[in-house]
């Protein structure tokens, strides 16, 4: 059996809610990962709930301005920040090493410290409700209204200390990710043998290691400016407001791609499996994928049009952004030709991965549109850009994720998510999310602007404003639908084998749920789709031998301290910097014992 | 790169340990860090409403030598990546010790650079060159900083019963990738700043 070796000040016990604080077994870490995501997830429509009824009707008078601002820029915050990106970081620990057969990611340790760190800053932005308000400035905190002089209050500090822990967090999951997928990969994984979603992986931690610290020094800047008294973004001393949005621009592009990339790598595996035909153009796929990544840097004054950039950046920015639409049509004929010609099974899996074909087109075109100046200069700040953002981030990233949920439910828990129950969720979310967000299109043209929390009546706009709730609560009604049918799952007894689909790739070819050490013996990778090409060469799968000795990296106590003492680093940056050097101390124990701690 | 005497112990997919590809892709996002710093420097160049200037007090001479105790802090710090790779452990302490010193002196020019200037009058409020030098440089500080509490532990570390154990050369080699980047990075701020004139 595989033996966790433990040693004196070590985590000896393997129960119960210990086990879960101390482990570093990424499945049990992604497991964590997505319960609390989806834990936001919820809070984050919530919020969105709030912001929608207060506008189903004219003069609505639920909410009053002050808690509106909060509200709508938290529910970006969490939607992006603790529900969409952690849900994806949940598949890529849950996956990575089962995709590439390997026992774990490259550093266990510092996983647990990436979802510990992830939930302080979680918990941070979402306590600071209770604690004098949450931020009000919307999620991109545009200075000079973030300065100390318009926002007087501590909400804006809350925004920056919250963002920089959470993009600590990212940034060592990412370079985890990295390392894993580029030197862990069982022999005979070349890189164009990696599936897809390895692929779309790895490209999304590069697009989190280079654009992270950008925005961090723009946080860094925007504390500064609010409480070490610099002008960086203050005009009146001959700071640039402008500054703030590049910066926070050339961060937030590539974030974008960042939220839909792992949603485009699982609707990579799912089409080709429901379909039962390998994936069509494998390379460009993969090629088309980097495109993006790299032209996402590209792009980003696209979001600033109307600062008055002069014509050659515009004309430059504009002709980048359309260029992006290349790749991206790429990848939408692929899986479209993927399913041509396909025996295709039309289980829930299947219905969220083709509806993001349909919406993330949607949402795709739109993005078209503003990339031409002219037109977004109409747009701009407009509900016509909540509806773009909708449709790639709801239509494409969330829709992709729940493909991914149902696909891969019964590897993860050995249970299938109840069929009949998840169409109905489907169709709900389906419906819900276009009477919600088409409505925006129309809105946005008539002129409504984002960000106003409420509107007179008689402007044309009270019939889509009520359309957008109503859609609002079926939206919620089809997640509620997800979440019943996720417990009454969890209730029934395991059934699922251990390649319930007929996949084609490593993580199929174990039991489900895996053991802790993945894989009795490390596949051999013969073939892009190794489990398919194994099959039609009647290759079987090496027998268990005898004894295992594997030795899986023993649980710990460090990561849990070294958050805690990056967790008071922020407490102090908010309140009295005496404990930030507390923090400090603490950062440095735990680094210490961490580095002494044995780890075989 | 784990030369001769040190095999690679675990199969890696390219050959290198994951610990060394970690700090190579960990400089790779600092380069962006300091990237978006250098930028911001650059952009209020010129930009400062009041004095002092950057001509007014930055002290060339100076600066030149703390720069060269930095660049020979990289000298010593190969020299200790040798010794850990040869099995030279006199060496690789020694150089590791001349490293730490070399570090905490380029620090100790710093303290002496922003306790002159505030003296002068300038403060991170005063101007757009305040604002800007004294972030650039003092997060490059930092990270010098950072760099030399990670020597100070590898040098407590070597003088254990076990020493470094048998990954040493590879636990010197990537600080010293850290150590160099960090360097590297001081030799474009001090062009930037220093010697460009305004």
């Amino acid at each position: 059996m595989a033996t966790a070796v433990g040693t004196a000040g070590q985590v000896t016990e393997r129960s119960g809610i210990w086990e879960w604080m101390t482990t570093v077994d990424h499945k049990k870490i992604a497991i964590l990962y997505g319960i609390t995501s989806f834990f936001f997830f919820v809070v984050g429509g919530i919020e969105a709930l709030l912001v929608r009824t207060q506008l189903a009707v004219p003069n609505g008078t639920v909410i009053d301005a002050d808690l509106y601002n909060q509200l709508f820029t938290t529910h970006a915050l969490t939607m992006i920040f603790l529900a969409v990106m952690p849900l994806g970081v949940s598949f890529f620990n849950y996956f990575i090493p089962l995709q590439i057969g390997a026992r774990d990611v490259a550093f266990p340790r510092l996983n647990m410290l990436s979802y510990w760190v992830y939930l302080i800053g979680a918990v941070m932005l979402t306590a600071s409700f209770f604690l004098g308000g949450a931020p009000d400035g919307g999620w991109f905190g545009y200075a000079p209204l973030s300065d100390r002089a318009y926002s007087p209050g501590s909400q804006m500090d809350f925004y920056v200390i919250s963002l920089i822990i959470l993009g600590i967090s990212s940034l060592i999951g990412a370079l985890n990710f990295a390392v894993t997928i580029i030197n862990m990969r069982a022999p005979g994984m070349s890189m164009m043998r990696l599936p897809v979603y390895m692929w779309m992986t790895l490209i999304t931690a590069f697009l989190l290691i280079l654009s992270l610290p950008v925005l961090t020094v723009g946080l860094i800047e925007l504390y500064f400016d609010r409480n070490f008294g610099t002008h960086f973004f203050a005009p009146e001393m001959g700071g640039d407001p402008i500054l703030w949005q590049h910066i926070f621009w050339i961060f937030g592009h590539p974030e974008v791609y960042i939220l839909i990339l792992p949603s485009m790598g699982v609707i990579s595996e799912v089409i080709p499996v429901m379909s039962r035909k390998p994936l069509f153009g494998y390379a460009a796929v993969v090629f088309a994928g980097a495109a993006i990544g790299v032209l996402g840097f590209g792009v980003w004054s696209h979001h600033m049009f109307t600062t008055g950039l002069g014509t050659v950046p515009q004309v430059v920015f504009s002709a980048s952004t359309m260029a992006i639409g290349i790749p991206t049509g790429i990848k939408i004929f692929n899986w479209l030709g993927t399913m041509y010609g396909g025996n295709i099974r039309f289980n829930t899996a299947m219905y969220f991965a083709v509806s993001f074909l349909v919406l993330f087109t949607i949402g795709g075109i739109s993005g078209v549109m503003h990339a031409s100046p002219s037109v977004d200069s109409h747009q701009q700040d407009s509900y016509f850009v909540v509806a773009h953002i909708h449709y790639v981030l709801f239509g494409g990233a969330v829709m992709g994720m729940f493909s991914g949920m149902f696909y891969w439910f019964p590897k993860i828990t050995g249970r299938f998510l109840d069929e009949t129950s998840g169409k109905i969720s489907f169709w709900l979310m389906f419906i819900g999310m276009n009477a919600t967000f088409f409505p925006m299109h129309f809105l946005g043209i008539s002129g409504m602007p984002r960000r106003i929390y409420t509107y007179e009546e008689g402007l044309g706009w009270d019939t889509w404003n009520f359309v957008a709730t109503v859609g609002a609560f079926i939206l919620a009604l089809g997640v509620l639908f997800f979440i019943v049918n996720f417990f009454q799952t969890m209730r029934k007894p395991r059934t699922a084998p251990a390649d319930p689909w007929g996949g084609s790739t490593l993580e199929w070819a174990t039991t489900s749920p895996p053991p802790d050490h993945n894989f009795d013996v490390v596949p051999e990778v013969r073939d892009r789709d190794p489990l398919w090409y194994n099959r039609d060469h009647g290759i079987s799968l090496p027998a268990r031998p005898e004894h295992l000795h594997i030795h899986l990296p023993p649980p710990s106590y460090f990561p849990m301290i070294v958050a805690m003492g990056i967790g008071l680093i922020g407490v102090g940056l908010l309140s009295h910097l005496a404990l930030s050097f507390v923090g400090v101390a603490v950062l440095i124990y735990g680094i210490w014992g961490w580095s002494l701690e044995p780890t075989s | 790169m784990a030369a001769g005497t040190h095999e690679v112990e675990h199969h890696t997919s390219l050959g290198v340990d994951n610990r060394k590809l970690l700090m190579w892709i960990f400089l790779a996002s600092e380069c962006l860090f300091f990237g978006t710093l250098i930028s911001t420097y650059l952009i209020f160049k010129g930009q400062s409403l009041v004095g002092p200037y950057p001509d007014d007090i930055l002290d060339i001479p100076l600066t030149s030598l703390s720069t060269f105790v930095l660049l020979m802090s990289s000298l010593t710090m190969v020299l200790a990546v040798y010794g850990a790779q040869h099995g030279r452990l006199g060496m690789m302490k020694a150089m590791l010790f001349a490293t730490i010193l070399l570090g905490v002196g380029f620090l100790g020019f710093q303290v002496y650079e922003f306790r002159h200037f505030a003296h002068v009058g300038l403060n991170l409020g005063t101007n757009q060159f305040g604002a800007s030098f004294f972030v650039l440089t003092g997060f490059h500080g930092l990270h010098v900083g950072i760099g030399v509490a990670y020597l100070i532990s590898l040098l407590f570390g070597s003088m254990r019963r076990s020493g470094l154990g048998k990954d040493r050369a590879l636990w010197v080699d990537t600080a010293g990738l850290y150590w160099h980047f960090v360097d590297i990075v001081w030799i474009v701020v001090f062009t930037v700043v220093y010697l460009i004139p305004s």
